[in-house]
């Protein structure tokens, strides 16, 4: 129904459009991080976070909190009220939510995997696990050996099979091709997403295609910055890129060949929704740039919220949560350790 | 003296003074002359803004509280961790969080905690603090030793079960006895570790059934809901080289696994981590299985996957004679656990019970020290001065009540400096608080529901009393309809002591709530159904032919020409009916008030009804007229200048006086625009609703008629039409659906309906004439209903 979402979308999402939104305002603001900045122990943090939605989570926490805690308890929250969501969904909507969080489940499997090359204990590997990207067999990854047996005998099951197409070799698993097998399921992940996003039409085709054009982007960036350097040759490079995104297809030609971190810089800047963030990053530097990028994420995400009748609203409030999660994470761990100073590295507020 | 809790009489003080007396600040206490009153006015209680300073010796000190007083939020640009108190407000919350504990782990061990408060002596919260932990670490050394046991007892009764299945799949197919010299070891049913059991089944497995066609075998136990996933997944990893055998157990078990998952976790929570403990475990159906396989390879495949799925192995001996052994050897230890389990959940259940004893008390009192302590906290602290300050507002009339307890405080404190009490003035508005009684409590909630009246604005309630039963009469209006709901208010009355003690379902609730206005509507509706001379909708001629009723309603209005408006036009009409009513004409007011308008000048003709009507309609109709711009320009400018003048006064008293951190600053800046518009919009808003409320006045007419008429159709088509008939069967059915229809119908929606129109016509009809609405409640602190709070 192109166009005329205003008209049926009620019918199916009106409830839970309501929900979402409500969970949104939920986030906590500038204010609430300014007061968690100056929190001294990780008690008053937990003091603080009372007094917000995470309130019933944390309070029966005896008392000497760890960090971990404190993150489990707000991941909770937001598997919970995902779970909710999911619950309540009806197609297409349930897909949808289903695929916001094939993006953990791939993260969970190149965890277990590694874990399990390193000798890991599994149920140890399972705790660290986001639990959004759990399925059923998971723990039993342990049990293959390469890449076919890891499809054939797990992956065949979940969503991720499809996936798995392009990267079917016999190989047995190492650190490098783990991470090859990460980017290829992310690359398929992201273009099969962007397709059923394309397909539901509409105003969710719409927002859904700049966060993921901005996702893929930003992973091309991403993959290009860490293999410099590394054995992965250009053309293998390329294959990692995602066939979509702003930065498809001459972009990605550039970024293929580039060297060092100024000449990604030099590539992007080309694009004027990415000059803005390399502006703000000095010449020779990256470790800036995930915060930068995480900002620009965040406020594509506010935006999400501005127009009604439309599934992104859902991804974005995913999103954003997880966002707040890493907020409180950083300032947990900075309040843990005593480098409070550090505090607003990392943070990107979200109102 | 680190501590900050207050010593016992605090809590004394509030037992034996009762609700509005005091209690005890340990405090130092100095009296400074009060400087100015508001004025005295007669509508609501006035209310004062108060200073309180609490001067502070050591870092403790202990304000108090009194009924009287409603604290402003001084603090509010501090966050929650910055405040002074801070510590002990966290030392309750823990306390609370344990007292949650146990109050869980009590109504979990099924027992009742004593709702009534245990006459023991009061502890100090010091010592309360100390009992808590002790008993917490207690309980949680209890709730581990018995689970432990629980998961040895778990273990060995998944053992039991799978010797029983898996066995006789054993020995069926592999017909010969293989000699497995294996003593059942403490070490397999202690789960430790799992990799040392698979390291014992290791060494179970590899021995025997290797001098044999390589064929070896795991048996185990696993979840009902996992088992067709398992064995999918042993079949592609084996490719097809195994052979799967299963039985449901028949007895349900807990997974010692997740129990000992769960043991990992903090054992204080509540949530969603302790539904591992002891009693709320689910038990599950669970399913024996038998794995075939070959090969040293697939053993640790099929070892990792049963790993993977939580599975739990066990290993069976093919040998008859020792599975019998061990039968009996895992039958003797579980009768013995079953017993010590028993001794333990007994001792726990003993020490719960003790704890239950006193639970609701220390949660009472803990609850009471948190919001003491929340209200200290939201004082400001003087450094300087060291003191502490709070500013909060107070009616007159509990003036004394408050010095006196505060003075109490004082000398209950032995302390040397008293605490400075004395009433300011503010430019904001204070809060509303109008005393209610039984009787009009449920009125003031009629109108509170629509707005809190700002601080000395008429308080509507007084009208609603009358009005609102009327209104609802008028369309309610039948005598013995009137009768039925009499005696429905006369039985909540009559009963009103015992059902106020006692918790309600919420239509009751609601039913006992509005008691009073229910007794006034049957009153008023007897009265209505009595001129309209109906009795179930039977017409009863007791006063004689009379229809003509007259609504005019009482409004006191806020503005001069708002008055002049109104009457101008609907005052006339009044007027034009209780003329018409007294000389008994046949004028069409109808026509008269439309052609008021549309040609004043006109002769009214046989609508004349008395002599200088055309002036007078003249007159009234150009008076309406300048009214409009009355009420639009005037206030605005008159805001502005008195905006004005209050700027400089405000200043300049900011200047003068040097109170610390008042919470007076915080007035809005005056736009004379908005206030202009906003003006306009009121003035458009009352011309237009003068005519359109009137109109919805009809709904009196429209309502009572449609009363009358669904009883007329349920006493003539139902009673009279089944009274017809000479079969007694049918006049009882006939009886049973005119009372049913009378009960539910008439009686119980058709009050509904009627009591919204009125609710409505007081919300909307009436009160936008004058009521503003837009104050805010006085919210005293008060202990009483920190008690009634439910968690």
């Amino acid at each position: 129904m192109y166009g005329f979402e205003a008209l049926t979308f009620n019918i199916h999402g009106g409830y839970l459009e309501a929900i979402v939104r409500g969970h949104r305002s939920g986030l906590l603001t500038a204010a609430d991080y300014n007061n968690l900045c100056q929190c001294e122990t990780l008690e008053d943090i937990k003091m603080h976070l009372s007094a917000t939605e995470y309130g019933p989570y944390l309070q029966n926490e005896p008392s000497p909190l760890h960090t971990t805690t404190i993150v489990e308890k707000c991941t909770l929250k937001l598997v919970d009220e995902y779970k909710h969501m999911l619950c309540q969904a009806t197609e297409p909507l349930s897909t949808f939510l289903e695929y916001i969080t094939y993006g953990h489940m791939i993260d969970n499997v190149v965890l277990i995997v590694t874990g399990t090359l390193h000798e890991r204990d599994v149920n140890e590997l399972l705790e660290k696990c986001h639990p959004l990207g759990m399925f059923d067999s998971i723990a039993s990854l342990a049990v293959a050996q390469n890449m076919r047996e890891l499809y054939r005998l797990v992956l065949v099951d979940t969503p991720l099979a499809p996936y798995f197409s392009e990267c079917i070799t016999s190989e047995d698993l190492d650190d490098m091709n783990i991470e090859i097998m990460r980017n290829t399921l992310y690359k398929a992940y992201l273009e099969d997403f962007y397709k059923f996003c394309k397909k539901l039409g509409g105003a969710t085709a719409e927002i859904m295609s700049d966060l993921l054009a901005f996702e893929a982007d930003r992973r091309a960036v991403n993959i290009t910055i860490n293999s410099i350097g590394t054995e992965l040759t250009r053309d293998d490079r390329r294959k990692l890129y995602s066939n979509f995104g702003l930065l498809y297809p001459y972009g990605h030609e550039e970024l293929a060949v580039c060297e060092d971190i100024d000449q990604v810089r030099a590539a992007m800047e080309k694009y004027p929704p990415y000059q803005s963030i390399f502006a703000k990053i000095s010449y020779g530097e990256s470790q800036m740039l995930d915060k930068a990028f995480y900002e620009e994420e965040v406020k594509r995400l506010c935006l999400a919220f501005e127009q009604q009748f439309h599934f992104a609203v859902f991804f974005a409030y995913v999103r954003l949560r997880e966002q707040e999660i890493r907020n409180l994470m950083w300032i947990s761990e900075c309040v843990a350790q005593n480098q409070k100073s550090r505090v607003h590295d990392s943070v990107v507020f979200i109102f | 003296m680190g501590y900050g809790f207050p010593r016992q009489d605090a809590f004394d003080g509030l037992h034996a003074f009762g609700e509005d007396d005091l209690c005890s600040a340990h405090h130092p206490c100095r009296i400074r002359a009060s400087r100015r009153l508001l004025p005295r006015r007669a509508r609501a209680p006035p209310i004062q803004r108060l200073a309180l300073l609490d001067s502070l010796i050591v870092e403790q000190c202990c304000l108090v509280d009194l009924d009287w007083i409603c604290e402003l939020k001084l603090n509010n640009d501090k966050s929650p961790f910055q405040r002074t108190f801070v510590s002990q407000v966290k030392r309750c919350a823990e306390m609370t969080r344990k007292l949650r504990f146990l109050k869980d782990q009590i109504s979990k061990a099924g027992l009742a905690s004593s709702a009534l408060p245990a006459v023991q002596p009061d502890i100090e919260l010091e010592n309360l603090e100390l009992q808590l932990a002790e008993h917490e670490t207690e309980i949680i050394e209890m709730n581990a030793n018995t689970e432990k046991l629980r998961q040895t007892y778990n273990e060995l009764l998944e053992f039991k079960l799978v010797l029983q299945k898996a066995s006789s799949f054993v020995v069926s197919t592999k017909g010969h006895s293989i000699t497995e010299d294996r003593e059942l070891d403490e070490n397999v049913y202690s789960r430790d570790d799992y990799v040392d059991r698979s390291s014992l089944l290791e060494q179970d497995m590899q021995p025997g059934p290797s001098n044999q066609s390589g064929l070896r075998f795991i048996s185990g136990i696993i979840c009902q809901s996992k088992i067709s996933r398992f064995e999918r997944m042993l079949f592609r990893a084996t490719r097809g080289n195994m052979f799967f055998n299963q039985a449901p157990a028949d007895e349900y078990v807990m997974d010692p696994v997740s129990t000992e998952m769960c043991r990992g976790l903090p054992c204080g929570g509540i949530d969603k981590s302790d539904s591992c403990s002891l009693y709320s475990q689910e038990k599950v159906q669970r399913t024996v299985f038998v794995v075939f396989f070959s090969g040293e390879q697939a053993k640790t495949k099929v070892l990792k996957i049963c790993e993977a799925f939580g599975a739990n192995c066990y290993p069976v001996p093919e040998d008859i004679t020792k599975q019998r052994h061990i039968t009996q050897e895992v039958l003797s230890r579980l009768s013995e656990l079953e017993t010590t389990l028993d001794a333990g959940i007994r001792h726990r259940n003993k020490a719960l019970s003790e704890i239950a004893f006193n639970l609701w008390r220390w949660i009472i009192m803990v609850r009471k020290q948190k919001a003491v302590y929340d209200t200290l906290n939201m004082l400001n602290f003087d450094v300087t001065k060291k003191c502490l300050v709070g500013e909060g507002w107070c009616p007159v009339f509990a003036k004394p009540q408050i010095q006196e307890a505060l003075e109490r405080a004082t000398n209950d404190s032995n302390s040397q400096v008293g605490i400075i009490f004395h009433v300011m003035n503010v430019i904001e508005s204070p809060p509303t608080y109008f005393r209610t009684n039984r009787f009009t409590h449920a009125y003031q909630e009629i109108v509170d529901a629509y707005g809190i009246a700002r601080y000395q604005e008429a308080n509507p309630a007084v009208y609603t009393c009358i009005t609102f039963p009327f209104l609802f009469a008028v369309m309610f209006g039948d005598w013995g309809h009137g009768i039925c709901l009499l005696l429905g208010a006369l039985f909540l009355i009559a009963r009103e002591s015992k059902l106020g003690s006692q918790k309600l379902g919420s239509f009751m609730e609601m039913a006992f709530g509005g008691r009073y206005i229910v007794l006034l509507m049957a009153l008023f509706s007897i009265y209505c159904g009595l001129i309209y001379n109906e009795f179930f909708s039977v017409p009863y001629h007791i006063f004689g032919d009379s229809a003509y009723r007259c609504h005019n309603s009482t409004c006191r209005y806020q503005f001069i020409p708002q008055i002049i408006f109104l009457n101008s036009l609907f005052g006339y009409l009044s007027l034009l009916i209780v003329v018409k009513w007294c000389t008994g004409s046949q004028a069409d007011l109808y026509h008269v008030m439309i052609y008021m308008f549309l040609s004043p000048t006109d002769n009214l003709g046989e609508n004349q009804l008395f002599w200088g009507q055309r002036p007078l309609q003249i007159l009234l109709l150009l008076l309406a007229i300048v009214a409009v711009p009355w009420m639009l320009f005037p206030k605005p400018f008159i805001l502005k200048k008195i905006i004005q003048s209050y700027g400089i006064l405000g200043t300049s008293e900011m200047d003068g006086d040097s109170e610390p951190d008042s919470a007076r600053q915080h007035y809005e800046e005056f736009n004379f625009s908005e206030v202009f518009v906003h003006q306009m919009i009121h003035s458009i808003e009352f011309v237009l609703g003068a005519v359109s409320n009137t109109a919805s006045y009809l709904r009196l007419w429209a309502l009572s008629l449609a009363h009358s008429e669904l009883s007329t159709v349920f006493y003539e088509k139902v009673l009279l039409l089944a009274w017809g008939y000479n079969n007694p069967a049918i006049k009882l059915v006939g009886l049973i659906v005119f009372a049913f229809a009378t009960a539910f119908i008439l009686l119980m929606m058709e009050t509904l309906s009627a009591f919204l129109h009125a609710l409505r016509l007081h919300w909307v009809e009436f009160q936008n004439k004058f009521y503003h609405g837009n104050g805010y409640k006085f919210k005293p602190f008060s202990f009483a209903s920190l008690v009634d709070e439910d968690d």
